[in-house]
């Protein structure tokens, strides 16, 4: 627990964050909050979550039954890239499933599973509003639209580098 | 006729810069410096206005529940996260020119008397809760945000709010309670957010099409914007296109055109991909009822449908669907219904937050069900009990997550029935890979 600590840039960006609301309200500054938190330290661990209760003074169980409400908190360890496909009608429709069989054929591993080598993980999601451009994965912040097998190949060979 | 994303295609629309060099940001000038808030809600009330993120409720109707008790602060929340299948407009809007949707807020926020606003964005969307950010900081820094904005005494400050990754999110009281850093719970109603909103103060929930729709009708009057359209659906409409189309992507259209013209005219959707005939379209995102090529083309009394509310709905459930929040999926021949059906009924069980039994027990159930019919395993009871299960779903849940959960299922057995059937009495077949019914005599089938 000691050494879960935000750098100090990031405890000024929380300052910021708890400002947007009105006094007394800082709950409200727990989604943003724990993003952060998943982006520092790649999953919400308990001592993670139980870190991000402090800064806003609540108790752990109001960080608990948030994070797992919200698909987008890990709540297990993950690969160093998360890839979380969309697997919703629109993209289904643009060849998605055959493109997934091959991400998870190349890759090895099945959704929910890690790379042993720690690199990848792989998420199956649902829509990720961006049907007219799919089929669809996200990686972070970033999106990856018009997927082919080719296309997944050469993102796992740039990430794999 | 563009309203929304008239510049959109702009070289740098995105920065202030521009933005301004095309128009951007007279609303705020006109409606702060010339007119009272109630001046702005009167003519977003003449302009017909209704609620973009899929309900459909007049917007300057909604604006006037509000409810403003001495001393109590008022809020807009823009409802941002968009999460219904096949809906990717408002992502679109808010990637390329987020200072449409900034102008929006300033305007409606001043028409309410809102001195601080949210823009709720699904989590997802981190990079474009980026670009907000920017845009929203380069707004601060020509005064168009903060306090006493353009000199006219009205304080405004605005900010972002990341999802977590939750459809519920999408209903107003669901987002609220996200919004307040809880699990997202619909909450009972009455009282609704226009009394009791975000904190218990009063509140406007609407999505970032209707807000961004105002900054237009506060330029040109509400009675120009109601004079694009037919009868109670005034205005312009984003439609997100997906699916079997020559081109997918967002098109604003004025509503009145016919569904024909925007699925097969070069300037919209460019028809069917080669080769292929339509089978099915489901018109507005993923919870409104399925139809097949011969019902989404032309109504049952023969007219020629139109991208309306009211025409998309002639019929009502037996024929018709709904516009709802314009995610327009189209599907050819190759479309197996059973599986786009199973990929939504995942959805809303994947979706519901379960405080409602009907819900959380039937999206369940409907998953189940249908996922023992795709793999051959079905039985043909199974067929009716899929459609009593939705049934009893829907109307008996607090929010309307059970009603869109519970209307692609049954729609889907209403117009291809026989599809689910064959599957059933042809195990073997359907589960082959690309195995696809044919409707003997359908327009669709070879």
């Amino acid at each position: 627990m000691s050494n879960i600590v935000f750098p100090a840039e990031t405890l000024d960006l929380v300052k910021k964050i708890i400002a947007r609301y009105p006094e007394g309200k800082q709950k409200s500054a727990l989604l943003p909050i724990l993003h952060l938190a998943q982006a520092e330290w790649k999953w919400c661990s308990s001592d993670v979550m139980d870190y991000v209760a402090s800064l806003l003074s609540i108790s752990p169980i109001e960080v608990y039954e948030v994070a797992s409400f919200y698909t987008m908190f890990h709540l297990e360890p993950v690969g160093e890239h998360v890839i979380e496909y969309c697997r919703t009608g629109p993209c289904c429709l643009m060849g998605g499933v055959e493109v997934y069989d091959h991400l998870k054929t190349r890759l090895g591993i099945q959704t929910g599973e890690t790379t042993k080598d720690g690199k990848f993980t792989i998420k199956e999601v649902e829509c990720l509003a961006a049907c007219g451009w799919g089929p669809v994965f996200q990686i972070r912040e970033k999106y990856y639209m018009h997927l082919t097998n080719e296309k997944v190949d050469q993102i796992i060979d740039e990430l794999s580098k | 006729m563009k309203i929304l994303t008239q510049h959109i295609d702009v070289p740098g629309i995105e920065t202030i810069d521009v933005f301004m060099k095309n128009g951007g940001y007279k609303a705020v000038e006109k409606a702060l410096k010339t007119m009272a808030p109630d001046e702005v809600t009167e003519e977003v009330k003449k302009s017909g206005l209704r609620g973009r993120g899929g309900a459909g409720f007049p917007v300057g109707m909604k604006w006037s529940f509000l409810a403003k008790p001495e001393g109590v602060p008022r809020y807009l929340v823009c409802n941002a996260d968009e999460s219904e299948p096949g809906t990717f407009k408002d992502h679109y809007l808010m990637w390329k020119t987020p200072h449409t949707l900034i102008e929006g807020m300033i305007v409606s926020s001043f028409a309410l008397g809102a001195n601080t606003s949210y823009i709720y964005v699904r989590g997802e969307l981190m990079y474009v809760i980026n670009i907000l950010e920017k845009a929203i900081q380069e707004a601060y820094d020509k005064g168009l945000l903060g306090k006493n904005i353009l000199g006219s005494g009205y304080d405004l400050d605005l900010f972002v709010q990341p999802g977590g990754g939750a459809y519920i999110c999408g209903e107003e009281t669901a987002l609220l309670e996200s919004l307040e850093g809880k699990r997202g719970n619909p909450r009972n109603k009455p009282p609704f957010p226009a009394v009791k909103g975000l904190w218990q103060s009063p509140t406007v929930v609407n999505n970032v099409e209707s807000i961004a729709a105002t900054s237009w009708i506060v330029n040109n009057g509400g009675d120009a914007y109601a004079a694009i359209g037919i009868g109670r659906s005034t205005g312009t409409k984003l439609i997100s296109a997906s699916g079997h189309i020559k081109k997918p992507g967002v098109y604003e259209i004025p509503l009145g055109i016919t569904v024909e013209e925007f699925i097969y005219s070069d300037e919209y959707c460019g028809g069917i991909r080669d080769g292929h005939k339509l089978k099915a379209v489901v018109a507005g995102g993923s919870s409104v009822p399925i139809l097949s090529a011969e019902n989404i083309l032309t109504t049952e009394a023969g007219e020629k449908r139109l991208m309306t509310y009211e025409s998309l709905s002639e019929g009502g459930f037996a024929t018709g669907t709904m516009l709802g929040s314009g995610g327009f999926i189209v599907m050819d021949e190759t479309t197996c219904i059973v599986h786009n059906t199973l990929t939504f009924a995942r959805f809303y069980h994947h979706e519901s937050c379960g405080q409602c039994s009907p819900c959380r027990e039937g999206t369940g159930w409907m998953d189940k069900v249908i996922k023992r019919i795709e793999t051959g395993k079905g039985r043909m009871e199974d067929i009716d009990l899929l459609v009593d299960v939705a049934k009893k779903i829907e109307g008996n849940t607090i929010c309307p997550l059970g009603d869109a959960a519970s209307w692609p299922v049954a729609a889907a057995i209403r117009h291809f029935r026989d599809e689910f059937e064959w599957h059933v009495t042809h195990p073997e077949e359907a589960t082959k890979p690309g195995a696809v019914y044919m409707r003997p005599g359908a327009s669709w089938s070879k």
